[in-house]
């Protein structure tokens, strides 16, 4: 026993102290500097990315097709592609996921069939996009006849993002305190009626975060988008509603040959002439953009859905 | 299901409002209810009492089919007979969800809906697809008015169910159940998470509602027990130990666990 009243037991206290406090010093810097080689390394790609690109930006360059003479050249194409195609994954995307995951969740029974789907859900988040390119090529652009087009590329990126939607789902709903569950079957509720006024409410900025997520991975996707054959060099933008040859659609434009940001970017890249170069990290200053507003929005939607959600 | 039948005799002469008959029910393996029998009386306060893990949540969540939301649940055999039209509520072709049509339930966290005031005691009767706005009103305002808790959140009825204090949010929860206008009303340790002023204020609340429906109510307090109800049961270990008259069982129980039980010798 140490007498807490004896200064040589008090000394040999701090000293343990001491030693013991070395660890958390040592432990706080290798945290630190694991924290600065991803904060940093996004940092410097990031503004050298900027610094290049930005004196590029002017709204002529937003309004331009791509072109020769890199002066000229412009990204119109490549953000009204990507914007069609993000539009397509979403539509596609978000009503199945959000209805695989209530299915899981709320109606599917538990057992050894539902568990083999479980697994193979995480699973599919981790296959290689390329994989979903080839399985789009044959099925959507082939098999399906859509060709190389905004909506086989929509449908191709849907696929890819579909199991973050649905994992995502899922975990919003198991936020759902158990006793607001029970309360709404308690009232006479059915299945359906719990999971329109209670379950879908309530878990929807959950939802939407998963989508969001999604979104921004399918937004710098290039490899299956290529693998689908989109165009790496388009000079025209696919048809409004209503305007192309009778009869004119509201959808004419989804069967569209198109391309999107990623591979503007990747084309100019591999170009000889440095002022391609600088259209390429314009143009992927733009993308970062995009991506970091949808982020944002979602944020803020998240704030908005969550103020008035309390258990 | 073959249904034994009643064996309880009448206490007072009230008229029973359901009979429980030799239920056994299982939570997997776990046989949770070993052939309980109790009656349930027509406007009435029944509480069940017992310690931790002696089935009472378990019995009560039988009457609005609970269990059936998760998997591995198993009522293995007996029953639960409403009256007057003699239904058993666990019989496999009668539909939880009408079940819980006529037995509402008060939970014993307050559970109130993260919409208004308004829409969670609307909710129950939105279920039952009443639409009409006036209809609506009145029903809510009555039932708000029933749970005691009009005359507080009159001036606020858009305001959200979380914003109101613990016992405030648990009469809305009372006030939801009793907007439908139930046969019977369960309450699972209402109280448990409440201040004692609070529960008085539920306690006075309950003894007033058997006007109206008939109260099971489950408590791990002994005194809430002989306060509020008419009609006590013990249980301990999945059975039914006593059930009585809540003052005789009190005063003179005529089993020794339960007298071992109320004194406070066990338990």
């Amino acid at each position: 026993m140490v007498n807490a009243a004896d200064p040589n037991a008090i000394r040999a206290v701090r000293a343990i102290i001491a030693r013991a406090k070395r660890w958390d010093l040592f432990f706080a810097l290798l945290g630190i500097l694991s924290l600065m080689v991803g904060v940093l390394t996004f940092s410097v790609l990031f503004l050298d990315m900027a610094i290049q690109g930005v004196p590029r930006l002017d709204l002529e360059f937003f309004t331009s097709f791509p072109s020769r003479r890199a002066a000229n050249a412009g990204i119109l194409s490549a953000w009204v592609g990507t914007v069609l195609v993000m539009l397509v994954t979403a539509l596609a995307a978000v009503p199945l996921g959000v209805a695989a995951g209530v299915y899981l969740e709320e109606y599917a029974p538990k057992n050894w069939i539902t568990d083999i789907i479980e697994i193979n859900i995480s699973n599919l988040a981790g296959i290689p996009s390329i994989v979903y390119g080839l399985l789009a090529l044959g099925l959507f652009v082939y098999y399906f006849g859509f060709g190389q087009s905004i909506l086989s590329a929509g449908l191709t990126l849907a696929l890819l993002i579909l199991p973050v939607i649905i994992v995502a789902t899922r975990e919003a709903i198991r936020a759902i305190p158990q006793s607001i569950h029970e309360g709404s079957y308690a009232c006479g509720a059915t299945t359906w009626q719990t999971v329109r006024d209670h379950i879908l409410p309530y878990s929807s900025a959950g939802i939407l975060t998963g989508v969001i997520i999604g979104m921004a991975r399918a937004i710098g996707e290039t490899a299956p988008i290529i693998t689908i054959g989109a165009l790496t060099f388009i000079a025209f933008l696919p048809t409004a509603p209503f305007s192309g040859e009778p009869p004119a659609g509201l959808f004419d434009w989804i069967f569209a040959p198109f391309t999107v940001m990623p591979i503007q970017m990747f084309n100019w890249t591999s170009r000889p002439e440095a002022a391609f170069t600088v259209n390429a990290a314009a143009a992927g200053f733009v993308l970062v953009f995009m991506t970091l507003a949808m982020n944002g929005l979602a944020i803020y939607v998240r704030y908005r859905l969550r103020k008035n959600i309390k258990w | 299901m073959q249904i034994p039948t009643g064996t309880q005799p009448g206490v007072e002469g009230a008229v029973l409002k359901a009979d429980v008959r030799e239920l056994d029910f299982y939570y997997g393996a776990f046989h949770a209810l070993k052939r309980v029998s109790m009656p349930i009386h027509d406007h009435m306060v029944t509480s069940l009492i017992g310690p931790s893990g002696c089935g009472k949540s378990t019995l009560l969540r039988c009457f609005n089919r609970m269990h059936d939301l998760y998997p591995g649940n198993r009522y293995a055999g007996g029953g639960i007979v409403l009256y007057p039209d003699d239904t058993n509520l666990l019989a496999p072709e009668v539909d939880p969800i009408e079940v819980r049509m006529r037995i509402s339930m008060v939970f014993q966290k307050p559970n109130p809906f993260p919409k208004s005031i308004y829409e969670n005691v609307a909710y129950s009767l939105r279920v039952r697809g009443m639409r009409n706005k006036n209809e609506l009103d009145d029903r809510v305002e009555s039932a708000l008015k029933g749970a005691a808790l009009w005359s507080e959140v009159s001036n606020r009825l858009k305001e959200l169910g979380a914003n109101l204090s613990g016992g405030q949010q648990q009469r809305l929860c009372i006030a939801r159940a009793l907007a439908s206008d139930p046969e019977i009303i369960l309450f699972d340790e209402p109280t448990s998470a409440l201040d004692p002023i609070a529960t008085a204020s539920i306690e006075e609340l309950i003894i007033e509602l058997k006007e109206k429906v008939t109260i099971l109510i489950v408590t791990h307090n002994m005194q809430q027990a002989a306060r509020i109800s008419d009609f006590t049961a013990y249980m301990y270990l999945g059975e039914m130990v006593e059930f009585g008259v809540t003052d005789q069982l009190f005063i003179k129980p005529q089993k020794k666990a339960t007298e071992d039980y109320i004194t406070g010798r066990f338990g």
